[in-house]
């Protein structure tokens, strides 16, 4: 198990390199700089302010010096934001964002399991159908229509929850949870249905019933276990996603989280920041897709007993 | 009477019309008493009983008619409530495949336990205790060590033990037993029949055995239904039915099951096509990380025009023996085909010489593909060797097809559109297309119905006659292999045991593994 991950973190290297050269050159490529304001800055004042960032260096020059100062741990200062550097503004905006993802994996996991082993239950009629239909829906429907039409039902229309904030009044982190959590909780129902549906359909479910077990325990205790491995697998992937994407949620329903960083960087050509967030969050996808791959392994105890032998 | 079973009918519902699974059946068990039921694959056989339990999928299941009572109560007329009160406590079943019977996520011990808890009220400890006893009975060594142990760190007939001690865990007084052996190798399924004999007598169990193979039937049960297409064509007691059968199906059965030796003369050329010698084939073990030796040192030779048997248990290594010499997996020592060594050369030198060395492999259907026509399967061999032109290719692939008994009219049709039988005679007529000269067959057989495989084992005989040709013949069917081969050799851990004519090894065997094989086969 050790060996596999050192493995598994020794290959996300290259990957991490790859994304910060893309990334560094890309973002050199747009037009425009940090220090191009509406209003013209005074060519003398910009010259200085390049030179203090070490943007009057040649690009290979700068890609070096950057590589090195993130070797020391050393995401450097933020163009924009005077005075902060970037590693504390991520910090600033995580805790929020994290809870954010957080509420919403469980809000989609909750619904998704539900309704994909509801549906798998009686696959090809009607309890089948219409939860995956809902899923379907959920899948295509963006946040931003998805968040003000929540916004104009429990808001206003009912007006049984707030709707912006984070934290301020009681009740205002359940519109944002569910709007970033729907499109995953629809994922989730799918590849929990598929996995349900392969497992139903295996001789030793066939037993579980011969051996004349209740119904609920032959789902539960026979079948989830396996047919819940797909979605466990999918968690990681689900929760790097949900924190590099509560950007529009964030924005919908006025949270201070990390989202707006990432997105108001690329407009204001921070290269830094954009450099941070995206290394950032690239880790984090890595390391959750790492961890779900394992959490999904070791819950299979063939393939946990040859983890314990070393090999692998 | 235990169960008194009358006028089963079952229909299957389905979009290309109804089917009638099971037609019009009646039988009967007693207390301490086993019921044989033998057919071929869709004869109804399991699907008789398992709609007792109500253990078909319903709808498309349906039972039109029929009675099954048990000690007195219907079983057809029960709700799935009422059933499962039955199921697992006073009937119980064994499947075929302990492979996959078994939850591969909980441990033995929680599948165990299950049945006392729902249907006795056992709490955790008082039930661990009693599948412990359960399982020592059932030949289970260091039970309780093993009572947390997952279903793959068992054998498969250990895992079948399992199966039946979690059956009888309730007492139950029925035991249904679906090809409880079909699955597992001879030496195991000796042990497995004795086990299942010796607590039905302790127990004074009513059994039903379901099985296709008639000598494991005849040397279990009392009584015998035979089945076809939903219906029984002839009862009576094993004794009378395997000694003077009635039915023309039943003598059919009979008749087609392998027995005796070749009758062919002996093969009278001693030139060896194909020469082995110290053959070694490693794998890397996932679970120790240490290299594990399938195939270990083993030399023998295959003499032009022969058939040779490689007969052992699962595991063995006679599948890679075959493997290796065709280069598909990596070996080591040397092979020897018609003056040539094979296992230096690199794979483009190796193409010339595959056109005369061909597979058969077991299952005919995971070895075709799906959406080739018989005629592009056989036509594909003939162009890419250049043995046939676009012109002359039908022509051939035609005269291909009566070689192997394949109707003409069929060539442009499936694999889906065969049956396994059918499926098997494609698979041989690629294999010969090209005229090879050596053909290693992998259980060819195993997987087809006994009068199917009697069919393609006489196809499989008039080839080598026909053409001249030299086989290697893989099997864990003693039997069929004592019909088939000229040769036989022995293989056990990847070792060469012993390699005889089949008569004489048959007769006397030398080694104490050979011995162990013979006796435990079950005979008609």
């Amino acid at each position: 198990m050790l060996r596999y991950t050192l493995l598994r973190l020794l290959q996300a290297i290259p990957v991490l390199f790859a994304v910060i050269t893309a990334t560094f050159f890309l973002i050199r490529q747009a037009p425009g700089g940090p220090f191009d304001a509406e209003k013209p800055v005074i060519p003398a004042v910009k010259r200085a302010l390049e030179a203090k960032y070490n943007l009057d260096l040649p690009v290979w020059q700068q890609y070096t010096q950057y590589l090195g100062d993130l070797f020391k741990g050393d995401m450097g200062p933020s163009f924009k934001y005077p005075g902060w550097d970037v590693h504390d503004l991520i910090l600033s905006g995580l805790p929020t964002t994290a809870e954010l993802a957080l509420y919403a994996l469980l809000v989609a996991l909750v619904i998704g399991v539900l309704a994909g082993v509801f549906a798998s239950l009686k696959p090809n009629t009607a309890q089948d159908y219409i939860p995956m239909s809902l899923a379907m829906i959920g899948i295509c429907m963006p946040t931003f229509l998805l968040g003000p039409l929540l916004v104009l039902m429990f808001g206003f229309w009912l007006e049984w929850l707030p709707v912006t904030g984070w934290g301020d009044l009681p009740g205002d982190k359940i519109l944002p949870s569910i709007t970033l959590g729907a499109a995953y909780a629809a994922y989730i129902a799918r590849l929990t249905r598929g996995g349900m549906l392969e497992i139903m359909s295996q001789d030793y479910i066939r037993t579980a019933r011969a051996k004349g077990l209740p119904e609920w325990v032959v789902v539960t205790k026979h079948a989830l276990r396996g047919g819940l491995i797909p979605t466990i697998a999918f968690l990681g992937p689900a929760f790097a996603g949900l924190l590099a994407g509560s950007f529009v949620v964030e924005t919908i329903f006025q949270i201070p989280g990390l989202g707006r960083f990432y997105v108001q960087a690329a407009f204001n050509r921070d290269y830094t920041m954009i450099l941070g967030t995206t290394i950032f969050l690239s880790t984090l996808i890595i390391i959750f897709n790492l961890l779900s791959d394992l959490l999904a392994t070791w819950l299979n105890p063939k393939l946990r007993s040859q983890f314990r032998g070393g090999a692998v | 009477m235990l169960l008194k079973v009358d006028n089963l009918t079952i229909q299957f519902h389905t979009r290309n019309g109804i089917t009638t699974a099971v037609d019009n059946v009646s039988f009967a068990v007693n207390s301490g008493e086993i019921l044989g039921i033998v057919g071929e694959s869709g004869s109804g056989k399991s699907v008789s009983c398992y709609s007792l339990l109500g253990l078909i999928p319903m709808p498309p299941g349906k039972v039109e008619s029929g009675t099954a009572l048990f000690e007195g109560q219907d079983l057809l007329a029960m709700d799935q409530s009422q059933l499962r009160d039955v199921r697992g406590d006073d009937v119980a079943m064994i499947f075929q495949d302990p492979m996959t019977c078994l939850n591969p996520f909980l441990t033995i011990g929680e599948q165990l336990v299950e049945p006392l808890i729902y249907h006795r009220g056992y709490n955790k400890k008082d039930a661990k205790q009693r599948a412990i006893e359960l399982m020592g009975e059932t030949g289970i060594k260091k039970a309780a060590q093993r009572f947390d142990s997952y279903p793959h760190e068992f054998s498969g007939g250990m895992r079948q033990r399992v199966m039946i001690a979690m059956a009888l865990i309730t007492e139950p007084k029925l035991l249904i037993a679906d090809e409880p052996t079909t699955a597992l190798d001879v030496t195991i399924q000796a042990q497995i029949l004795e086990l299942v004999k010796e607590l039905q007598t302790k127990r004074d169990l009513g059994v039903i055995f379901i099985s296709h193979d008639l000598a494991v039937v005849r040397g279990l049960a009392d009584k015998v239904i035979v089945m076809k297409e939903g219906q029984v064509v002839e009862r009576n007691t094993t004794k009378a039915l395997f000694e003077n059968p009635q039915h023309e199906y039943t003598k059919q059965l009979l008749d087609a099951v392998p027995s005796g030796a070749k009758t062919a003369g002996k093969v009278s050329d001693t030139k060896a096509l194909l020469r082995v010698r110290n053959l070694v084939t490693e794998f890397y073990d996932r679970n120790t990380g240490k290299p594990f030796r399938a195939v270990d040192d083993v030399s023998f030779d295959l003499i032009q025009g022969e058939i040779l048997g490689l007969v052992g248990e699962s595991g063995s290594g006679k599948s890679t023996i075959g493997r290796s010499i065709l280069k598909l997996v990596p070996a080591r020592g040397e092979v020897t085909f018609d003056g040539k060594e094979l296992l230096g050369l690199s794979q483009k030198a190796m193409r010339p010489i595959r056109r005369r060395m061909q597979m058969i492999f077991q299952d005919p259907y995971a070895s075709l593909n799906p959406r080739m026509t018989v005629f592009d399967t056989l036509a594909e061999p003939l162009l890419v060797q250049g043995l046939a032109t676009r012109q002359t290719v039908e022509a051939q692939v035609l005269e291909l097809m009566d070689d192997v008994g394949l109707a003409r009219a069929a060539i442009k049709k499936y694999p889906h559109e065969f049956s396994g039988g059918q499926r098997q005679r494609i698979a041989i007529g690629r294999a010969v297309a090209t005229k090879p000269e050596l053909i290693i067959a992998d259980e060819p057989v195993s997987a087809l119905d006994v009068t199917i495989q009697k069919q393609i084992l006489e196809l499989i005989k008039a080839l080598v006659d026909k053409h001249n040709l030299s086989m290697l013949f893989v099997s864990h069917d003693l039997s069929v292999v004592r019909a088939l081969c000229d040769r036989v050799m022995v293989i056990e851990h990847g070792k060469l045991v012993e390699i005889d004519d089949t008569e004489a090894l048959w007769m006397q065997p030398k080694e104490a593994y050979t011995q162990r094989l013979m006796a435990a086969i079950p005979s008609v």
